[in-house]
C-alpha cells in the first residue's frame, strides 16, 4: 500500500539517506533502525508528508503522496518526538481537538481511549501536570481517536515504563491484526512477532 | 464523503480550532493582555511628554492612536504560532486532511479576536485622554475595525515565516512593517481628514480594498509559509 522507491532526504546540506527503496502493505509493521543521527526522524517526517525528498517517489495506493495530500493524511496518523498537544488544555480537549481535527466521524469515544490507556482519572487535569510518560501516552492516544489505517511512530516508546510499553505493543499488534500498517522507529527490541526491521545506517 | 458532509467537516473543523485558540488564550491570560496594556500605556504617556495642550493632542491623537495599535499587534504575532510550534501541535494542525488555509484562517481569526477586538473596544477610553471628539472617535472606531483585521492577516505571514526563528521577533516587525505602512497612513488619515472637515470615505474606501486583498491572499501566504518553515 505503501511505497517508497528510491527515495533521498537531505537534512540541511547533509544527505542522509539515498536511494531507499521498501514497501509496507496491508497488515505489516516496519520497525525502522539506525544509530543516532542515520536520518530516522528525517525518514519519518518525508514519509508522512510534512517534508520533500530530495529525490524518489513515495506513493499510498499507487498514487504519489503529493498529488492528493490530504486524502492521504485522512488515512495516516504522525506522532512525532514532540507530543502535539497543548499544556494547559485538559486530556479530553485535546483529543476533542485532535478528532475534530480529523474531520471525519469516528467509532471510539475519548473516555474509552483514556480508560485503555489509563488516563482516565487525570483527564480533568491540564496536561501540563501529567508526568513525561503520561503525556507519551495520551499522544499516542490520539491514534486510536483518530482511527487511521497507517500509523507513522517516531520512539513511541521513549518514556514509557514497562507495563505501558507491553500495552502499546499490544495496541500495535490488534491495529496491525486488523489489517493496518505501522512504521515506527525504537531503539527498544520489539515483542512483536509481525515485525520487519530495516536498517538505514549508511556504509 | 458527499459533499454536503465534507463542508460541514470543513466548518466544524475551523470552529474546533477557533474555539481552542480562545480557551488557551483564556488560561494563558498574560498573552491577551501584554498588547493591549500596552496600548494603554503608550497612548497615556503621550500627554505626559507632550504636554497637555488639548489642541495640540488633538492633532496628534490619530497617528499616536494608530501607531500604538500597529506596535501593540505587532508584540502579539509571536505567540501566534509559536506555543503550536513548540509544543509539536503545529504539526499535526499542518497533517489534518482539511486545506490548511482554512485552518489558518481560523487562527487568524482567532488572534484578532483576541488582539484586534479589544484594541478597538479599548479605543475610546484612550481617545478621550487625547482630547479627540465624538466624531472623531467614530471615525478612529471605523478605520480600526476595518484597518485591525489587515493587521492580524499580513502579520500572520510574517510569524508564520519566522517559526522556530531565535531572535523571530525583530526579524516579524522587519518582515512586516513596510507592509502595514499603507494601513497606518491611510488609517491615521482618514481621522485626520474628517477633524479637518474632510470626508474620510476615500480613506475608508481604501482601507477596505486592502482588506479585501488581504482577506484574499494572506491566509494562502501565511499557510504556505507554515509549510516551508516546518519543512
Amino acid at each position: 500500500m505503501l511505497e517508497i522507491t528510491n527515495l533521498s532526504c537531505v537534512r540541511g546540506d547533509k544527505p542522509l539517506i539515498e536511494g531507499l527503496s521498501f514497501d509496507v502493505s496491508e497488515g505489516q509493521l516496519l520497525h525502522i533502525t539506525g544509530r543516532n543521527g542515520a536520518g530516522k526522524t528525517t525518514l519519518l517526517r518525508c514519509l508522512c508528508g510534512l517534508s520533500s525528498p530530495a529525490a524518489g517517489q513515495i506513493s499510498w495506493l499507487g498514487q504519489n503522496i503529493d498529488t492528493n495530500k490530504d486524502a492521504y493524511h485522512a488515512q495516516m496518523a504522525y506522532v512525532g518526538h514532540l507530543n502535539g498537544h497543548q499544556g494547559e488544555l485538559t486530556a479530553v480537549e485535546n483529543l476533542d481537538f485532535a478528532r475534530a481535527l480529523g474531520g471525519a466521524h469516528t467509532e471510539i469515544t475519548v473516555t474509552d481511549t483514556l480508560k485503555k490507556l489509563g488516563l482516565y482519572n487525570s483527564r480533568l487535569l491540564p496536561t501540563k501536570f501529567l508526568s513525561q510518560g503520561q503525556q507519551r501516552r495520551l499522544a499516542l492516544a490520539r491514534l486510536l481517536v483518530q482511527e487511521r489505517k497507517l500509523w507513522i511512530m517516531d520512539e513511541p516508546f521513549v518514556a514509557l515504563d514497562t507495563e505501558s510499553t507491553t500495552l502499546l505493543e499490544g495496541i500495535v499488534s490488534d491495529h496491525i491484526k486488523n489489517g493496518g500498517l505501522a512504521i515506527l522507529t525504537s531503539h527498544h527490541a520489539l515483542n512483536l512477532t509481525q515485525s520487519r526491521q530495516l536498517n538505514i545506517d549508511r556504509g | 464523503m458527499d459533499k454536503a458532509e465534507q463542508k460541514t467537516g470543513l466548518f466544524s473543523v475551523a470552529t474546533a480550532l477557533f474555539v481552542r485558540d480562545i480557551r488557551l488564550a483564556a488560561r494563558r491570560s498574560t498573552d491577551v493582555f501584554n498588547p493591549l496594556v500596552f496600548f494603554v500605556i503608550v497612548v497615556s504617556l503621550f500627554p505626559l511628554g507632550v504636554g497637555p495642550e488639548p489642541n495640540q493632542l488633538q492633532l496628534m491623537a490619530p497617528g499616536v492612536i494608530w501607531v500604538a495599535a500597529l506596535l501593540a499587534t505587532m508584540i502579539s504575532l509571536d505567540r501566534l504560532f509559536s506555543h503550536d510550534f513548540e509544543t509539536g501541535s503545529l504539526e499535526q494542525i499542518v497533517l489534518a486532511p482539511q486545506p490548511l488555509t482554512l485552518i489558518i484562517f481560523a487562527k487568524i481569526a482567532a488572534h484578532w479576536t483576541l488582539t484586534g477586538l479589544p484594541l478597538v473596544i479599548l479605543m475610546p477610553l484612550v481617545a478621550m485622554q487625547m482630547n479627540m471628539t465624538t466624531d472623531m472617535i467614530y471615525i478612529s472606531f471605523l478605520t480600526l475595525i476595518i484597518g485591525t483585521p489587515i493587521l492580524s492577516l499580513i502579520g500572520a505571514i510574517g510569524a508564520a515565516l519566522t517559526i522556530g526563528l531565535r531572535g523571530g521577533g525583530v526579524l516579524v516587525s522587519l518582515l512586516v512593517l513596510p507592509l502595514y505602512t499603507p494601513v497606518l497612513i491611510f488609517g491615521a488619515g482618514a481621522i485626520s481628514a474628517s477633524a479637518q472637515g474632510f470626508s474620510p470615505d476615500a480613506h475608508l474606501s481604501l482601507l477596505g480594498a486592502f482588506l479585501a486583498l488581504s482577506l484574499t491572499f494572506a491566509p494562502l501566504a501565511a499557510a504556505a509559509a507554515v509549510r516551508v518553515s516546518l519543512d
